[in-house]
Order: C-alpha cells, then structure tokens, then sequence
C-alpha cells in the first residue's frame, strides 16, 4: 500500500508549531539522580508495605479439613469407596470432628475448595447460557448450543439451567455442631447461606424466567433438570427468593474459578452467639456425601476461615512486596556501585583526553 | 525457422500495424480503435468493494487474518468469537479502503474534467467544437496555442514557417525547454485552408501503439506517394502547444493507446530494510507460533490422557473426539487462532500511517522550502522515511546539485584585457556590491536581472573598441538560441545549455542584442542598430568536437567564421601569433577573448558535506564533467581536503593499468589487504555465487580517489568490480568523471550489492535519471534542468544543503521512532499473547484465553493504538540543532542498531517476562483468596479483568518509558488511552449492555467488583512495578556497561541542555576561492540542425522581423 502525499502547488508550509515539530515538550531524563534514590525508595516502600501485608495475611485463621475419604484419611473414606463406580451415589454421610482449644475470631466463613477440577477448561466455562441464566424465557426453551452435550435432555426436553457447568452443580451439605462442654450436647450452629454470592450477580445478572400464573415451577414447565441433578432447579431451596437460577450455591457455582484448586464460599457465621467468632469446644461438621471427585483425582477440603481488611489468607501478595523491595534495593546497590565505577573511568578517560 | 513460421510472424507483424485514413470515420472503425476517453480510475461504485478487497486480500498479512476468520468459524476449533478478527480486520481494511477510494475519486474526478475539455474537429469542412472523448482516429483536429494536445496527432500543418510547431513536455518528460516538431511538406503547404484539409485522405500505416515516447515510424500515403514519418512529425498527447498560432493534426492514437497513457501505471517499489527485517520477523513469529501450538497441542495430548479422560463425568468428550490423540490435533487450530496476535494485525497499517505521517514533517518543513523558487521540500514516496536515518552513501551528481547551475558572465578577457573586476572611482579593486553594479539602462533591451560589476569594459563597449566589438559579435552570432517575443520589446532566449544562455544574454545587456534568427539571417541590434548577418552556415556543438562554429557574411559582405568552444580544444586551433586579427586563415583561428562563467556552489555545500562525512556518510561525486572541474568543485566543496593524505588518479586507458593504478592505491592505504590472509581475499578466494557483504576496510590515513570514465569502463567490468569498490570504499571522497548516465547506475549499483549498506543518489538532470533509480533513496533537485530527476525521485527540494536537514533530522527521527515503534510492538503484542501460553498449563491446555474476547477485539485497536502513534510521530531524543550539531548521532542508523534481529529477540524476551509477571503475580494473588466481606474473587472473570488492566498499565507504563518528549498529545495519547480503557470496561461490563446481549457481554459488575479490592490494586503495582524496574535497570546500566559511541554524545547533550552553555558553533567553513578554471560547456546539442535544415524549404519572412526598431 502506498500512501500519496500531494504537495505540488503547494506554498510555503505554514509555521505552526505541530507541522514544524515544535511542540513544547517536557523531556523527563532518568538520569542517575534520580534512578538511583527512586530504586532504593521504592524498595523501602515495597518492603513496609511487604512487611504489613504478610502480618496481616498471617493473623488470619484457617482451619481446613480434607474429606475426600482416600483411603486412611479419616471417616469419609467409606463414603468414598461407596460411591465409588456406581451413578448417581448413594446418599452418605461422613463427619469431621475438631476441637477449638480457643475462640476462632469471627467472622467466620465456611468454603469448600475443590482442587484438580478444571473449571477453567475452554469447554466446561463456554457450556453455559448467559441468556438462559438472565430469565430469558426464549432461552429458556432453547438453550444455546455451546450446552451440548447437556442441551436437550433424553426425552427431548430443553434442559434448566443446560451446560456442563450446571450440570456439575456442587451438591455436599454441611451442618456444623458445636458442643459447649465436653460431654455436653451438640447444638447446630446456625450456617448463614444467604449473601454468599456476588450482590451483582443475585440481583442483576442471573434471574428467573416469568412466572407463570405467580408459579415458578410452571415457568419451568416443559424443561428438564440436568441429568446430575436430582430435583428440578424451581426446587433448590424452599425459599422464593433462593431458588431456580438465583439460588445463591448456584450462582456461587456458575461464577467459574480461574484455576484448577478454587475455593467457593458455602456460609457465613454470624448469627446468635457465633456471631463474635466460634466459641472454644467440641465441633462435627456433618457432611452429606454426594459429589464425585475421586474418579480424576480431585479433592474436596472443608475450610473456616476468617478474613482482614484485605481479605482472605494469601501469603503471595505480602511475600512478593517483600521480595520486589529486596530486589530493588539490591539493583539499587549494583546500580550505585557500577556508576562510581565507571563515572570514574570515564572521567579519567576524558581527563586523558 | 520454418517456413510457416516465419509467414505466422508476418502475418502476426501485419495484424499489429495501424492502418488509418484521414477524414474517413466509416473506414476507421473497422478496426475498432479505443476513443479519446482515457480511463485512470481502477473502481467503479459498484465494483468498488469486490476489488478492493480482493486487492487486499492478496497482502499476506490480511490473508492471513482471513483464514483466521475461516478457522474460527469451525465450531470444533474456534476458541475465540468469530469478531475478535473480523472487528480489527473491518478495521484495517477500511482505512486502506477509504484511502483506495479517495484516490480513485479524485482520479475519476480528474478523468471527468480531462475527457469533457473541447477541442476543434475539423467535420465536414468546418470547424466544430467538441470534447475530448468524441475525438476519433482519422479525424483531423485544430490546436492553438497554449491549449494540451487531445491526442497522439500528426503535424499536418501550422501557422508557423516550415510547418513547424513548438512544444512543451513538461507533464510528459518533465523538461520544460521547447522542443520542436515539423510537419512534413506536402501536409503543411495545406495551411489552414479547410477544403484541402477536409479533402485530406492520407492512408497512414504506422506501428501499433507502444511506450516509446521518442519513437515513432509510420508511412503516409497520400496521392499515391509514400512519405516517411517518424517522431519528429507526431504530437503527443501531454504536450502543450506553444509559440504557434495554430496548427492542424492527424489523430493517430487516442486515449489509452496515447504513448502517454502507455507510459503510465508502472512504477518500481523500493521496499526498505525494516520492510525485509519485518517480514523475516513475521515468518520467525509464524514458526514460534508453530513450535507453541505443537507444543501446547502436545501438552494437551497429555493432560487429555491423563486428566480430562477421568473428567469426563462432568465434561465428556464431544462425540467426534474418539481420542486424546484428535483433541490434540484440534487443539493445536484452536490455539493457532487463540494465539494469532502474536502476528499483529495492525502493524502493517500502523506502518503505513507512520511514515506518512513523517512524510508530511518533510513536506511541512519549512526550513527546507525554498523561497526564490516558492518550492517546498516533497516526499513523493512514502514508504522510505526510516531509511532517510541509514544513508552510508550519497552519490551526487556535481552540476546543478553542488552547483547552482546559474551560469553567471562573470569575466572576460578581451584582446589580453581582463574585464570583471569591480573597482571604486580612484581604481582601486573593491569586492563586489550592489553599489557598483553596471548600469545597463542606456540599452532598453536590457535583461535587469544581469549584472556585472565592471564599468570598463561598459565604456570599452560605448567607445566602440574594435576588439571588444568583435568578440561581442561573435557571442551574439555564435549559438543557437532561439529568441521569442512574448511581450512587445521583451525577448526571451531559450537556450539548450545555460551556459549559452548566459553568454547571449551578458552580450545582449552589452548592446549586442541577438533579436531573432531565420535559418538564413541572424538579426542582432549591435548599440542601436540592426545588421542582418547571413548565416552561411552552423556547424552546432557536439561534444566530441567541444566547439561550434558559423560563417556569417556581415552586411558589409565580408565572410567572418566565429568559433567558441572549450579552452583546450580551441588553444590547438589557434593561430601561433594571435596578434592580428586580419589574419584569418584556414588552419588557424585567432583569439578574440576568453569569458569566465561562474557556476556557484550552492549555498551551504561544502558546510553540509563536513556535516555529512561527521556522520560518517561517503559522498561520492559522480559527475559527467571533466576531471580538472570535478576535483576543483571537490576540493571547493571539502570533498577533498589539503590535509589528505593522497589523492589517487586513476586514468588508465586499459584493463592493466587500470587494475595496477586500483591496487597501488589499496597498497598505500592498507597493504595487508592484498595479502592472501585478509578476510576479504580469503572470502574471494571461495569463488561465492551469491554477491557477499564486502566488510568495511579501514585506511591508514584520508584518502580520496578520482578516476574517470574510460578507466570506469574497465573498472566495473566483472572481475575488477571489487577492486574498484574496495578501493574506492577506503577513500573518504571518491570522484568520479566524464561519466555516462549508465557508468552512475552502475557505480551505485556496485555499492549497493556489496556493501548492503543504505545509498542515496542526488541528482537534478535527466542523466541522474539511473542512478536516482537504482539508489534506496533517490533525491531529485528541482532546479534548472527540468523535472525529469524530481519526477523519477523519492524525495525533491531545491538546494543541496536540505539533504543534511532531510537525512539528519528527519531521517533520524523517522528512523528513531520506526524503532522505538516496532520494538514496542512486537512486544506488546508478545507480551499480551504469551500469557495465554502460561494458562494453558493451569486450564488443561484447553485453548482457554486469559482476556476477555473483547479486550483481544480492542487491545491492538483502541487501547494501545494511540499512544504508540504518539511515540512514533512526535517522539525526538534530541532536539534537531542537536541532531545536526552532532552528526555523530547519525551512526546507529547506518549500522541498524535500534533494530535488528537482536533487538527483536530482546523484545522477545522482554515479551516472555512481562508475560510470565502478567500471569503469575495476578495467579498468586487471586489463588485461593477472597475478598474483604468472604466472598471469592478466585473466578474467572476477576482473573481476566486483572490481568487485563494489569497489562494495559504495564503498557502504558512501558510507553511511558521510551517516550523522551512528552508533548501534550503524547500526555493525551498515553493517558488518555489509559482512562479511556477504564470507561470501556465499565461500559463492557454495564448491567444494562450485559442484560442487552447477555450471551455476548458477560462481564457483568466484574469491574465494579474488583476495581474496590485492595489487593487487585497491590496485584497491578506490583506487577507495573516488576515490569518496568528491569527496563529501568537495563537502560541505566547499558550506557556504562555496554557504550555505543553514541552514549556519550547524548550524555554531553544532556549535560549540556541541564547546565546551558552555548552549543558548540557549527564552524563556519571559509568558502576557499573557487579554483575552477575550465570551460563547462553546453552538454547538449543546440538548435543547429533545425535552424540549417529549414534552409531546404520554404523561405518566408519572420514575424519578429517587422518589429519596430
């Protein structure tokens, strides 16, 4: 391609500052005043800010459990060998007992974390339907083809919400026991499920189709769970405002995770005398066994955990301020000691000259 | 060949010969001649489209992004929506098309007005108006003056004597001298009488039409005889008719068979060295790609076997996949699409938009216009800028461009007298002022732009000394200028060589006005009174005799033979005892005079060359002038310099001495480099097919070399080729002359294969035509010689010294920023497509992609196309006194080291590393945490968003860096492209957008969710930080660690705008006294055949010659 510039006939070319690159211009020049002491205060900066960040990482409780029952891993393993092979498992129940020698500063959350699962893989995230998802009643009935193969069901019915994603739905239940002295009795401590999923995506994005007739279950007429799923989507919850597509384990779930061990928040607790934290004593998390990852190798963990001003456990941001602060105070000497150096030589070379 | 054959050709030649007869339309359009119409357009409205893009599709690049789009399409492979490509190819291809069509619209504009001009058609015995396009072949057409001619016509007649007809060819050839055509008689003793012209029925038979402009054959047969045409009788369509009332024409060829629409349409592209570095890039980035896509496919292969296999429960197979082994076959396509930007799209538009851009800065600039001649400096070829800042050779032409090519009577010596010299009222010698100008008002036929400081040889003139009469008498009778009377009392001469015209005029301006001339009389007004002289005879110059010659009879009837020619060639013909000059005899001549003409150097020549040699830049001379000129115009303008070492003649006159000359020179220089040990000899010595790279040889001193035509010829002959250029590349200043226009190609030629360095020639004439061709960068001078150099050229301006400006400033900068330019984005583009590569080992090699479909769609496009179109056209590193202060700043570019293959792979690696930050530390810091109210931030989405912004503020940050000059459209380009990304995505991931279109726009409240997080915060800075410290450390330490010669030069700039000091003065280099002392005379033959050859016809009385007197 060519690019013709016709300046034939032309007179003389106007004195502007743009056509005669004379812009005023501001020329910023790193020189070594200014390299240097930007190295060693960024450096300091990185490391205060390394160092806070890592204490306050650090403060963070976590207790986390690993119920995937392989063998010799506690009392899930018989859960696990149950189920093995056979679609869908049996119901099973497992627990986790754990003691608190002290209290568990609250808020405390409940995640589970899944890991070796791709939810990340091209062709699980793509195996949704937004539109579906948003209550568009047309999707509804005709769920997009990237659901395949979890589209139409095996009776020819288009299937609530359709994809892989949905169709891989986390179902393990928790409740958790708290007994106050030993010997005592349990008492159920009240898991807080509502809240748990991103405020934008319960209230905005993911909505149920139109009632039909003030009736969520007609509004679903005509479609077909996921073949996982044991009860149709319009039953997820018996609370109205928890059920169909913006049931919040739901959501929770559809939000997929960007690597392949991710954590999903199940319940917050902060209800009546939990509402500080959990109290010293005996627990049990009672665990309703249903979901298969032993097949590929997967692992399910139980997780509480509490949370600072800048969220959850991780080390890495903390650790890496440190790091990079070394780091730039390290260039910062090499930097220093090569410039002496050689600002020396070249002096002595001009001197020379 | 056989006999058949031979009747095939014939028939073939028969089939190809025009045959067409006069005034006889019917006969005509038998053969189905085109009409006048002339078509320059490509498109039309309705095949616009389908042509464009077919024309564009054939660019490998969009080709590419074609079978993209294709491959996407497959469902089975498609990783990335389909508008990912289609979006930015839309894009690219419509600024090219847009542009297309804005030229073809102009065009057709253009072919609009020039088909519907009227022209007079001779049509039953009238006179008719008419356009253009209705012009037929065989009709007989009326011209006038002044007006273009219609088509390709045969003179019949004209108002003029003889049938002549002056034309211009300047839309043709470029020259802007009249040329003349003569019709042949038997056509031109129709005049303009309409019943004969009607009654005309010539039968022409004439070659078909060709792009010869100087050829023509054909036959008229015209009553039964046959006439002989040839291109002297033909005008060409492009000419303008001038100095000629009138004149009838035959219409031979007409509209595209017009030799000037023949000529159109082809040009050559010079294609620069960042062009070929590029598209050796592309092809590496074509086989990275490969290697990552095998890669990755083979990965998936594995992780399919291993992993995905058992994950079937929740996501099985699709039904065509029967194994691992076919997942990864399909996932190598998937990859191939998801990571396609690595091969940016944009970069050859990008390309495009920059050296236009930088072109206009050219044509803007008005430090280079010139003002006398209301010219300013033009790039005609848009696609050179960045190699302006790689020139290693300058091959320049001496006249015209070293040289004003104003040739100015500045002296003469008359019977043993010097005239000249300018003196004050007591005789004393005073340099010359406007003060003591001659006044020539006693002479109203005066030319006042002449003037000559001497009033002596005015007053030799008025007392009418016998031999300065004489010798004025001889300029004013000895040349062939023709003269014409545009305005009453006014004559214009137009001559063949300035230095002709010089002499008549400086004669004219002395009372020796040359008035008009028929082919038998030359009228001269001598003081006020006019002679007519019979011209006896014209022996015209020619440059083997180097002279011309006349016999007039003076009107006191005696026969006088004035002669003018070179110094050396007349001497040998002169008389032993120039003392009388009664004595005329055959054998010797005597001396009249001598007269000094000056051709001054251009202003600022010898100072531009110091600037140019500083920056290590080789300027040759090669000159058609002879030696004594070349090397005094070379030493005046510092080509030479006292101080050489040695100056080395090369005149052989065969192949030994030449070749001995060629090595004795080298010896001196460098005499290890005739032994048999030196890399060159030992690289020779392997006898290599392909021409090699013949390294830089260092002399032992400065040197400069001459040598001349005819030892050229045997100089540049196969095996002493590289004995010419290895001698002659050691030299600081190379001369050479008595050069053909063939011998300049040639040189330059030589150069250019062995030493694959930048070459630039600089020419203004018609013989610079070659070598301006053959050069990277061809320079045309507009200046007296026509515009047939400017037309062939790249560039063109007025003066030699623009070239200092064009090439250090310009090319500097142009080179500079196409660097900067292309280093950033190759990596912004590696930096960007690589982190795909990384998450495959986190995703199952699954051809997932890290961004968001539409930050892929908008990244090359939107987010980061500005601020690096800010970078590439107004960055400067050092302002342009500095550039041209320090031509040592020029080197980088001559040894390509802001971009090279190594700089591409630091890009490369760069790219890897920023990759590498870009991915992990958003992985480390979203694994596996949660915000401040508990809920996770580990999602997809979130990922996607941080890694994203992350990117673009490394980017912008990046940018930031290597923008030295900081205007306030690189704050808005830079910045504003930043903040203009953070209004996308809050648009992108706007609930109203994302419920509009929710299988289309799913980012809903991401942004919002995660630009509130600390730690998404922390996770940007750092990441910023990470990228950008490396850069910082890197150019820190190179300039101490790893200097260029050009380092230190930038720091002492640097220090030297921080404590301001008077930059060092350019010292102004004092003009040494020119010392060239021989006769340049006129290269080119004069009117004299024509003046003689209308001896043979007709005699009639010139118009000019009833001028009152």
């Amino acid at each position: 391609m060519t690019w013709s510039v016709s300046a034939r006939g032309a007179q003389q070319p106007d004195n502007t500052a743009f056509t005669q690159q004379r812009l005023p211009a501001w020329q910023p020049l790193l020189s070594a005043g200014i390299t240097l002491p930007l190295f060693f205060c960024a450096g300091l900066a990185f490391i205060g800010l390394g160092l806070g960040l890592f204490y306050s990482s650090n403060g963070i409780k976590e207790l986390e459990y690993d119920y995937t029952g392989n063998p010799g891993t506690g009392n899930c393993t018989l859960c696990a060998t149950e189920g093995q092979g056979r679609a869908p498992p049996p119901n099973c129940s497992c627990a986790w007992y754990f003691s608190l020698p002290e209290l568990f500063p609250g808020p405390v959350y409940l995640y589970y974390e899944l890991s070796n699962f791709y939810q990340n893989n091209r062709r699980y995230g793509v195996s949704r339907d937004d539109a579906q998802l948003s209550g568009l009643a047309s999707a509804l009935r005709h769920p997009a083809n990237e659901c395949a193969p979890y589209q139409i069901s095996a009776t020819g019915l288009p299937i609530a919400p359709c994809g892989a994603i949905a169709n891989s739905l986390f179902n393990d239940t928790f409740t958790l026991w708290h007994q106050r002295l030993p010997g005592g009795p349990y008492v159920e401590v009240p898991l807080d499920r509502t809240a748990i999923a991103w405020w934008t995506d319960y209230h905005v994005k993911f909505r149920n189709p139109p009632l039909v007739n003030g009736s969520l279950k007609l509004a679903f007429s005509g479609t077909a769970p996921p073949p996982n799923w044991h009860r149709p989507v319009y039953e997820l919850s018996p609370d109205p405002n928890n059920t169909g597509f913006i049931n919040q384990d739901f959501v929770v779930w559809m939000r997929t995770a960007a690597l392949p061990t991710f954590r999903k928040l199940y319940a917050r607790i902060r209800q009546g005398n939990y509402s500080a934290g959990l109290p010293r004593g005996a627990y049990i998390v009672n665990i309703t066994y249903n979901y298969p990852v032993r097949s590929f190798g997967g692992h399910k963990l139980i997780i509480f955990s509490n949370i600072s001003w800048m969220g959850g456990k991780n080390p890495f941001l903390g650790i890496a301020y440190l790091v990079v602060g070394s780091l730039c105070i390290l260039m910062g000497f090499v930097m220093l000691v090569v410039y002496i150096r050689y600002q020396d030589q070249d002096d002595d070379d001009n001197d020379d000259e | 060949m056989s006999l058949n054959e031979r009747e095939d050709e014939d028939k073939h030649t028969e089939d190809k010969e025009r045959i067409l007869m006069a005034n006889d339309r019917k006969f005509n359009a038998l053969f189905d001649y085109p009409d006048n119409s002339i078509k320059t357009s490509k498109y039309s409205l309705f095949n616009f489209l389908p042509m464009n893009l077919f024309e564009q599709f054939q660019r490998l690049a969009n080709a590419y992004f074609l079978v993209l789009l294709f491959l996407q399409l497959i469902p089975q492979i498609s990783s990335l929506a389909w508008y990912t490509t289609v979006i930015p190819l839309i894009v690219v291809l419509s600024i090219t098309g847009v542009k297309d069509a804005i030229d073809d619209v102009k065009r057709h504009q253009s072919d609009k007005q020039v088909n519907n001009r009227s022209v007079l058609v001779l049509v039953d015995g009238r006179v008719e108006e008419d356009k253009w396009m209705n012009v037929q072949v065989g009709d007989i057409i009326k011209l006038e003056n002044d007006h273009p001619v219609t088509a390709d016509v045969l003179l019949l007649s004209s108002s003029e004597p003889y049938g002549l007809a002056y034309i211009e060819t300047a839309d043709l050839d470029g020259e802007t001298n009249l040329k003349v055509k003569q019709a042949i008689s038997v056509t031109s003793d129709m005049e303009d009488n309409l019943e004969l012209l009607s009654a005309f029925n010539g039968e022409i038979r004439c070659e078909p039409p060709n792009n010869k402009l100087d050829k023509f054959s054909g036959i008229l047969n015209y009553l039964g005889v046959n006439y002989f045409l040839d291109h002297d009788r033909l005008l060409l369509r492009g000419c303008i008719i001038r100095n000629t009332d009138w004149c009838y024409g035959l219409v031979i060829y007409t509209g595209p068979d017009t030799k000037l629409m023949q000529n159109g349409g082809k040009s050559t592209f010079k294609r620069t060295h960042i062009d070929h570095l590029m598209n050796v890039l592309v092809v590496w980035i074509f086989l990275v790609l490969g290697a990552m896509c095998l890669l990755l496919s083979i990965g998936h292969g594995i992780w399919e076997s291993n992993k995905g296999y058992f994950f079937q429960e929740f996501l099985p197979w699709q039904h065509y996949i029967a194994s691992s082994t076919t997942s990864s076959a399909l996932v190598f396509w998937s990859y191939f699409i998801v990571l396609n930007t690595m091969v940016p799209i944009s970069l050859y538009v990008s390309v495009e938009i920059i050296r236009l851009g930088n072109s206009y800065y050219i044509n803007w600039d008005r430090q280079m216009f010139y003002a006398p001649k209301n010219t300013p400096a033009q790039a005609r070829t848009t696609t050179l800028n960045e190699e302006l800042g790689q020139v290693k050779y300058v091959f320049s032409d001496k006249t015209g461009t070293l040289t004003e090519n104003v040739m100015i009577f500045n002296k003469c010596s008359i019977n043993g007298k010097t005239y000249g010299y300018s003196y004050d009222a007591n005789g004393q010698c005073v340099p010359v002022s406007l003060n003591n100008k001659v006044d020539f008002s006693y002479n109203h036929l005066a030319d006042p732009k002449f003037s000559f400081y001497d009033n002596t040889l005015v007053e030799a003139v008025k007392s009418e000394d016998h031999f300065v009469c004489l010798f004025f008498r001889c300029l004013s009778l000895c040349h062939t200028v023709m003269s014409e009377e545009k305005v009453e009392g006014k004559l214009v001469y137009q001559a063949q060589s300035p230095d002709e015209g010089a002499l008549v005029t400086a004669t004219r301006n002395f009372g020796f006005v040359f008035c008009s001339r028929t082919s038998e009389t030359i009228t001269v007004i001598e003081m006020g009174e006019t002679r007519v002289y019979q011209l006896l005879a014209i022996l015209d110059f020619s440059n083997e005799r180097k002279r011309m010659s006349v016999v007039v009879r003076t009107p006191e009837d005696r026969v006088m033979l004035f002669c003018k020619g070179a110094d050396t060639i007349l001497y040998e013909l002169l008389h032993p005892s120039c003392a009388s000059l009664s004595e005329v005899t055959m054998d010797h001549l005597d001396l009249l005079g001598a007269t000094a003409i000056e051709d001054k150097l251009q202003i600022g020549v010898p100072e531009t060359i110091v600037t140019l040699s500083k920056a290590k830049i080789k300027v040759w001379v090669l000159t058609g002038d002879k030696q004594e000129t070349a090397v005094n115009i070379a030493y005046s303008c510092r080509i030479f310099k006292d101080e050489m070492d040695e100056v080395f003649m090369v005149e052989g006159t065969d192949q030994e001495t030449v070749l001995q000359e060629l090595r004795t020179a080298r010896k001196k220089m460098k005499p290890e480099s005739l032994l048999e040990s030196d890399p060159i000899n030992i690289c020779l010595a392997r006898k290599p097919k392909m021409p090699f790279r013949v390294i830089d040889e260092a002399p032992n001193g400065d040197y400069g070399l001459v040598i001349n035509g005819y030892s050229l010829a045997y100089a540049l002959e196969g095996n002493m080729e590289l004995e010419l250029l290895r001698t002659a590349c050691m030299c600081k200043g190379v001369i050479c002359c008595r050069m053909t226009p063939l011998q300049k190609t040639q040189v330059v030629d030589l150069v250019k294969r062995y030493k694959k360095v930048v070459t630039l020639a600089i020419g203004d004439g018609a013989n610079d035509i070659g070598m301006i061709k053959a050069a990277h960068i061809g320079v045309g001078i507009s200046g007296h010689e026509g515009m047939q150099a400017m037309l062939n050229s790249d560039f063109s301006f007025c003066q030699f010294r623009y070239l200092q400006r064009l090439l250090l400033v310009h090319g500097r900068w142009s080179y500079n920023r196409m660097c900067k330019f292309l280093s950033y984005f190759f990596y912004k583009n590696f930096a960007f497509t690589l982190v795909h590569f990384w998450y495959a080992f986190y995703n199952g090699f699954s051809a997932q992609t890290v961004y968001d479909t539409w930050f892929i769609t908008c990244y090359n496009l939107v987010y980061t196309s500005l601020p690096v179109l800010g970078l590439s056209l107004f960055e400067k590193d050092v302002n342009e006194t500095c550039s041209l202060c320090y031509p040592e700043l020029y080197e980088p570019g001559q040894h390509n080291l802001y971009f090279n293959k190594k700089e591409f792979l630091k890009c490369l690696v760069h790219g890897i590393y920023s990759s590498c930050v870009l991915f992990f530390v958003p992985m480390g810091t979203i694994f596996n945490s949660e915000r401040s109210d508990g809920k996770d931030i580990s999602d997809y989405q979130s990922f996607s968003l941080l890694v994203q912004s992350t990117l673009i503020w490394v980017m912008t940050m990046q940018i930031a860096l290597r923008t030295n000059t900081w205007t306030m459209i690189s704050h808005a380009f830079t910045w504003g492209s930043l903040g203009l990304y953070f209004c996308i995505l809050l648009f992108l991931c706007s609930d109203g957008l994302c419920l509009m279109f929710p299988s289309t726009f799913y980012f809903l409240g991401v942004t919002r969710n995660n630009l509130k997080q600390p730690q998404m915060w922390l996770c940007l800075i750092l990441s910023t930080v990470l990228c950008v410290i490396p850069v910082i450390g890197y150019n820190f330490l190179k300039p101490l660690l790893w200097p260029i010669n050009v380092d230190k030069v930038l720091e002492r700039i640097h220090f030297c705008l921080k404590h301001p000091l008077p930059l060092p003065v350019q010292a102004k280099i004092k003009h040494p006294g020119l010392r060239r002392s021989a006769y340049a005379f006129s290269h080119k033959q004069g009117f004299g055949d024509l003046i003689t050859s209308g001896k043979t016809m007709k005699s009639s009385a010139f118009k000019t010659s009833k001028r009152p007197l």
